[in-house]
């Protein structure tokens, strides 16, 4: 790579002592002839035969960059053949030759044949003196001092030379060039005019070092020279900022001008000042084209601008909060169930909620009819607010009102609550309506009167109902009172008239056996059974006027249950007992089967014994052949007993079994049959076991024999 | 019935009906008995005092002094005491044998009641003592 830079190439100590006059010599030597010449070419010719004189190096070129500043020419050379002179002649705008960036560099430049790419430098490696004006390091040099560098060491006499060179080259220069001295007055007129611009116009090269600037820009990038401290870091820090600024892009794309904003300090002030830069490199040099750049200063703009952002946004964030408000709002009113109206003094509305919009706005897509009663209803609301207005003003007003359902047709009762929105100043600006829909309210207090007179008629019924049940009760009580007293009669009418017939009855049973017995003397065998039908029939007429007693007593309640315990085998066998002639008259086999674990049972002694001797003697009656037979068990999971007399008789038909127990039934009409009885034993016996707190129960097969069953509770007070 | 006793023991039948008194009373002479009749309850005092009968039949339902009354004062008269009261009513009801024990009967016969009834009634009423 190049090196520009000076410190890195070792200085060869130039002058002994012992050449040192000779030395000095010599150079005076040339200064006076080249400060005699007046042509640029033959100064170098001077210079170069005076190298090759001191024999310090092994060939040398001079070269000028050329009046149109488009290429290096060389002027004079040494130790080298034409061809390779002629390789010294470089164009400017290749970019990167060792020699166009020698002419830039401040110093000398070594360049070595060991270079990787690039043109191979004629002659081997050389070093290259940019020829310029002493102090003025940072232009673009008028020529270059070319000579062999065997090594990396400057030669001091050749520096020496090429500042000499440089001096007269760049004096003598420009008068090569046609047209230049024209320009002096031009270019003092163009700074003139570049001065009297405000904005800051700037020549830069690509690293931003300031070439030319007007007025403008020197104050920012150029400290005068008593400038205080803080102007100076001022305008160190503005160099900075605009050689960071500066656009690369604008060395890639030359043809456009690049824009972009740029912040520098005002040295004076100290302040920040806002600038929009607009670069351009100059367009027909291409590597390390300098660039012209225009700073309009735009600070005022960017404040403006940025308070005009500010408030902006503010203007939008109170906007939406506005409208979030609004949103809010909305959804507030939205979702109350009645509709909100709001209105300014003429009834017009201003603001409503969805409920209001269904009463009050209809599309014009909407059917004639809803068109019209949305209007009704707008009318109506004027109405409304008109009579608000005129009740003057009240905080609370109340009125009602009969809106239509646009869509429907309905008539909905309303109810209007209004409240006033006053100004500032007292003035009324609008006027919030919220409407009721009362058709709920009305069905109600419709609904609720309906009930309230059902419920005064079902009253007024009821009260009627009352009176009549207690009428009718009087009636049933004064009713019962007498057929109780019936009752009573009749059963005192029934003992009585059962003790009548008894007398004469004992009599003619009692003067029957009297004859029977032989103590009115004898009889003849027609006699005896004439007599023995007297008998028989007395004694049927007794047995009838006993059971009709029973029945009687039963029926009046009069025969009460008297519960002691009770023995099932001891009373089974007093029954059997007291049958004895009857079963002897029979000639059946009367057997019996108690179970050994029967419990004693409480219960009414008479009447159990009645039952089971109807029982027992019902099948003596209807048994021809065959036998008798009382069981008795405990059915220990119903709490009862089980008493059953069962018979091998005629049995009854399955369609008689219920009937048997009513009252004066006999299969047999006729009670001579030989049966006797009375047709009334088994609904007695029926009677008396419902008393007791059981039943009695028939199982029966005609020609087989019945089985008549009496349960009783094993106590009488469980049944 | 037709068995004899050793010393004749001597009946009062109460009885208003006639029929009835004199049916009974020939049926217990018949079996061998010595019968006395009262037809009320005064005259069955009198004649209970009177005749000192073995055993008195008495019928309850009795014009001026019926049968319980009857039985009440007889019991109560230490001379009558002991004779053994048979009551003999056609009123069939437990209440009335009830109150023919509380009276101060004996024994207690439903009518209609055959004469060979009352025979057995008054001959095991007077058990041991003394039989007709």
């Amino acid at each position: 790579m190049l090196s520009t830079v000076s410190s890195d190439v070792p200085v060869r100590a130039g002058l002994d002592d012992a050449d040192g006059d000779g030395e000095a010599q010599a150079r005076l030597d040339l200064l006076e002839r080249l400060l005699a010449s007046s042509d640029l070419r033959e100064s170098a010719q001077h210079a170069i035969d005076w190298l090759a004189e001191q024999g310090r190096v092994d060939w040398s070129v001079c070269l000028v960059v050329d009046a149109a500043g488009t290429r290096l020419v060389p002027l004079a050379d040494h130790g080298l053949p034409p061809s390779s002179v002629s390789e010294f002649m470089v164009r400017l705008d290749e970019p990167g030759h060792p020699l166009v960036r020698a002419l830039r560099a401040a110093d000398a430049s070594h360049v070595g044949v060991e270079r990787p790419a690039g043109p191979t430098p004629p002659g081997g490696p050389f070093h290259a003196f940019p020829l310029r004006a002493r102090g003025a390091e940072t232009l673009d040099a008028a020529g270059l001092l070319v000579t062999a560098a065997p090594d990396r060491a400057i030669d001091d006499r050749v520096r020496w030379l090429a500042g000499v060179l440089g001096d007269r080259a760049v004096r003598l220069r420009p008068r090569e060039s046609t047209g230049d001295a024209r320009s002096v007055p031009e270019r003092a007129l163009l700074q003139g005019i570049l001065n009297a611009v405000t904005d800051p116009i700037l020549l830069t090269d690509a690293e931003g070092r300031l070439v030319i600037g007007n007025a403008a820009a020197e104050s920012l990038l150029r400290a005068p020279e008593l400038a205080s401290e803080g102007w100076r870091q001022a305008v160190n820090l503005n160099h900075t900022l605009f050689s960071a600024a500066l656009p690369a892009e604008a060395l890639d794309a030359p043809s456009r001008p690049a824009q972009r904003e740029l912040v520098l300090v005002d040295p004076s002030e100290g302040s920040e000042l806002l600038f929009e830069m607009t670069s351009t490199p100059l367009r027909d040099r291409r590597d390390d084209a300098p660039i012209v750049s225009v700073l309009r200063n735009v600070t005022d703009l960017g404040r403006a601008g940025q308070e005009l952002d500010e408030s902006y946004r503010q203007l939008r964030v109170a906007q939406a909060a506005v409208r979030d408000q609004r949103r809010r709002l909305d959804l507030v009113i939205n979702s109350v169930a009645d509709p909100i109206v709001v209105s300014d003094p003429s009834g017009a509305i201003v603001l409503m909620n969805t409920r209001a919009e269904r009463l009050f706005r209809v599309g014009g897509d909407e059917p004639d009819a809803t068109r019209r009663r949305a209007q009704t209803n707008n009318a109506r609301f004027s109405s409304l607010v008109s009579t608000l207005l005129s009740s003057g003003h009240a905080e609370d007003w109340r009125g009602e009102t009969t809106l239509i359902d646009p869509r429907i047709g309905r008539t909905r009762p309303m109810e209007a609550v209004a409240g006033t929105v006053l100004s500032e100043t007292g003035e009324l600006v609008w006027i919030v309506t919220i409407l009721h829909d009362l058709t709920a309210t009305v069905e109600r207090a419709r609904l609720y009167e309906r009930v309230k007179r059902a419920s005064v008629e079902l009253e007024a019924r009821v009260r009627e109902a009352t009176s009549e049940l207690v009428r009718q009760n009087e009636l049933l009580r004064r009713q019962r009172f007498e057929v109780e007293q019936a009752s009573a009669l009749k059963s005192q009418f029934l003992a009585n008239m059962s003790h009548e017939f008894r007398t004469p009855l004992n009599c003619i049973l009692g003067y029957t056996q009297l004859l029977l017995q032989g103590l009115g003397g004898a009889f003849t065998p027609e006699q005896r059974t004439d007599l023995a039908r007297i008998d028989s029939n007395g004694r049927h007429l007794l047995a009838l006027i006993n059971d009709i007693l029973d029945v009687s007593r039963i029926e009046a309640g009069r025969m009460p249950v008297d519960a002691t315990v009770v023995g099932i085998p001891e009373l089974v066998a007093e029954v059997l007992e007291e049958l004895d002639p009857l079963i002897k008259q029979s000639r059946l086999s009367v057997s019996t089967r108690l179970s050994s674990r029967l419990p004693a049972i409480e219960s009414d002694r008479r009447k159990v014994k009645q039952i089971l001797f109807n029982l027992v003697s019902n099948a003596l009656k209807f048994t021809k052949r065959g036998g008798v037979r009382v069981r008795a068990r405990h059915a220990a999971r119903r709490r009862t007993v089980l008493i059953t007399v069962e018979d091998t008789g005629v049995g009854i038909p399955q369609a008689d079994l219920e009937r048997i127990f009513e009252d004066f039934r006999q299969l047999d009409p006729s009670p001579s049959r030989g049966y006797g009885g009375t047709g009334l034993g088994l609904s007695i016996c029926r009677r008396l076991a419902g008393m007791l707190g059981g039943q009695v129960t028939v199982r029966s097969q005609v020609g087989a024999g019945s089985a008549f069953t009496l349960e009783l509770p094993v106590r009488v007070s469980d049944g | 019935m037709t068995e004899q006793p050793p010393a004749a023991a001597r009946v009062l039948i109460v009885e208003d009906y006639q029929d009835t008194r004199e049916m009974y009373a020939r049926y217990l002479r018949f079996s061998g008995f010595e019968v006395r009749e009262a037809r009320n309850g005064a005259e069955a005092l009198r004649k209970a005092a009177g005749e000192h009968p073995d055993v008195i039949v008495m019928d309850l339902a009795l014009p001026r002094m019926d049968g319980w009354e009857a039985t009440r004062r007889l019991k109560a008269e230490p001379a009558t005491r002991g004779i053994p009261v048979i009551a003999l009513t056609g009123h069939a009801h437990a209440d009335r044998e009830q109150e023919a024990r509380k009276a101060g009967c004996d024994a207690f016969l439903t009518k209609p009641c055959l004469p060979d009834a009352l025979v057995k009634e008054i001959h095991r009423v007077l058990g041991g003592r003394r039989g007709p």
